[in-house]
């Protein structure tokens, strides 16, 4: 008996070891990093994990006023808006017509998506590409819009014609039957009954868009119409070592995904799970 | 059933931009793969299949690509699954302080790549790096190594730092499909004096079946995605040691200017992916039955 109790009890220091060490395996890189975004080059080097000797906001300061990187910052937040509100209208329309078609059309609407997700962006990278320019897109905030729209759109008509498949098909068309055309039906009851779900897509796709560097790489070239992660990767040629100006910039690039998840973390936790069951 | 014509409305505006930006370039990348195009002139010349003569038999880069692909996407599978079905383990009860743990572990995956890239980037480096300093007050001086600037390790620095970013989210899904389970299967087999090691055998490891299966998809594909992770931390070297699939097809294009035999790659690149999630579906779904 005894024997057993002292088992058990290893056991639970075993395992609070392991939360415990993984959890500094996160935390101590992260507050390395906001650390040293506050330090001076020389501080950094003489003190790489420390406290600041004092604390400079000369870093942040610097990549507004002479990165420009307010600019960036719009630019991310008009891009990853877009795409997100032209995303959940399309899809949900989409999902809505293929929940009402049924029969081949639905499956082969479905299909043609589903399969958009087997297919990673790196694989069309270039012909997307080559059309972006032929449409004389490149370097325009419109044509990177566009493209996000069509790669991130499967993942949401999956979300969303998933929620949908389980509304009561009778509701909907005794409703429009009785007058309602289908427009309405689709603005009255199928958009507020879908809101968990175009939340969890929306969620989902804020931190895939806010996030992506492939495209915005390929197709953006000029410094005003950069986006953030872009923009970050271009400091890194630009200010080789200087890390705590760059980390400046990674705090600042990531401070609206982290604010928002800790105020929405379950929301978080489920919508970013949803986009990635998928199969 | 009948449905008014409105419904085809509907569908037009999505299908359209999926069609234009989506579909169409997928099946221009198969015409492009038969050019020499270089990518910018308006001149090119049909070359048959010599891309992906070229690609299979004559190109020692795209083998040490696809290589290194294979050798990140086996360690990143391994590693991702067996990690977060641990702590989705560890961590199964919704008591206050598992809640706290699985929000911190889930953490990275809302940071962009280009971020993770960086923070590694740093903790990796050789003269201000972290970890090195860390190891030496530690004693361990012995252990310091040059993460990312050598050949032999730098593959598996970043494959590392992509489980440190992901785990978490695969912890999620196996929390979920655990949180599923009936309590009295575990109640029925502890009854009859199963050992805790028999109770995940027989209970746990059949019933996260579901779970387990989208976990190893998932981490799959995620592992062929890698791009931006290395894009930003190595760039692919040194001398291609971490060059992948997807960072080599960039450099092809757009460095070496040779969009019809970067087009060539991508479609090998959609093959073996097709390949082997086929084959992942197969050995999975073996299991499952």
């Amino acid at each position: 008996m005894k024997h057993l109790r002292k088992e058990a009890l290893t056991g639970v220091v075993l395992k609070k070891f392991i939360l415990i060490f993984y959890a500094l395996l996160i935390l101590v890189p992260v507050s390395i990093v906001v650390l040293a975004s506050f330090k001076q080059m020389t501080d950094l080097f003489k003190n790489p994990i420390g406290w600041p000797e004092q604390f400079s906001l000369s870093n942040y300061i610097e990549m507004f006023r002479e990165q420009s990187l307010g600019q960036y910052f719009l630019n991310s937040t008009l891009v990853t808006l877009s795409t997100i509100l032209f995303i959940l209208f399309f899809s949900s329309l989409l999902s809505y017509a293929i929940f009402r078609f049924s029969g081949w059309l639905a499956v082969i609407l479905y299909g043609l998506f589903a399969a958009g997700m087997m297919v990673p962006p790196q694989v069309n990278m270039i012909p997307i590409y080559s059309l972006v320019s032929d449409l004389g897109l490149t370097n325009s905030l419109t044509g990177l819009i566009a493209v996000s729209i069509s790669i991130f759109m499967p993942v949401a008509v999956f979300i969303l014609s998933g929620f949908m498949k389980s509304m009561p098909k009778e509701m909907i068309e005794a409703a429009s039957i009785d007058g309602a055309n289908e427009w309405s039906t689709y603005c009255r009851i199928v958009l507020p009954i879908s809101m968990p779900s175009l939340s969890a897509s929306a969620i989902f796709l804020s931190v895939m868009v806010w996030n992506d560097l492939l495209f915005p790489l390929l197709l953006i070239n000029s410094s005003d119409k950069k986006t953030l992660p872009l923009a970050l990767l271009q400091f890194q040629g630009e200010f080789m070592t200087n890390f705590p100006m760059i980390f400046a910039g990674v705090i600042i690039a990531s401070a609206p995904m982290v604010i928002a998840y800790v105020a929405l973390q379950r929301y978080f936790v489920e919508g970013v799970t949803a986009g990635s069951v998928k199969g | 059933m009948k449905h008014s014509k409105t419904l085809y409305l509907f569908v037009l505006p999505g299908l359209f931009m999926y069609l234009l930006f989506f579909v169409y370039p997928t099946l221009n990348g198969l015409v492009l793969s038969f050019t020499d195009w270089e990518g910018i002139s308006s001149h090119w010349n049909w070359v048959g299949f010599d891309n992906y003569k070229r690609m299979l038999f004559n190109d020692d880069i795209f083998q040490t690509a696809l290589t290194n692909n294979l050798k990140f996407m086996l360690v990143v599978v391994i590693f991702q699954t067996s990690i977060s079905l641990i702590f989705a383990i560890l961590l199964l009860k919704n008591s206050k302080s598992n809640v706290f743990f699985r929000a911190l572990y889930f953490f990275p995956t809302i940071i962009s790549s280009i971020s993770v890239a960086f923070i590694w980037a740093f903790v990796f480096n050789p003269n201000v790096g972290v970890l090195n300093l860390l190891l030496g007050k530690a004693g361990l001086e012995a252990l310091a190594q040059n993460w990312l600037g050598d050949p032999k390790l730098a593959i598996y620095s970043i494959a590392f730092v992509k489980v440190w970013a992901h785990a978490g989210q695969m912890m999620v899904i196996f929390v979920a499909g655990l949180q599923s389970i009936p309590e009295e299967l575990y109640e029925a087999v502890y009854l009859d004096g199963a050992t805790n090691w028999q109770a995940f055998k027989n209970v746990t490891w059949p019933m996260i079946a579901p779970a387990a299966t989208i976990v190893v998809a998932y981490t799959t594909i995620q592992s062929f995605k890698a791009f931006d992770l290395i894009f930003a931390m190595t760039g692919g070297g040194p001398i291609y040691s971490t060059e992948i699939l997807s960072t080599y097809i960039y450099h092809t294009a757009f460095q070496g200017s040779e969009f019809g035999y970067a087009a060539a790659q991508s479609m090998g690149f959609m093959v073996i992916i097709a390949l082997i999630t086929m084959g992942q579906f197969k050995l999975l779904k073996g299991r499952s039955s």
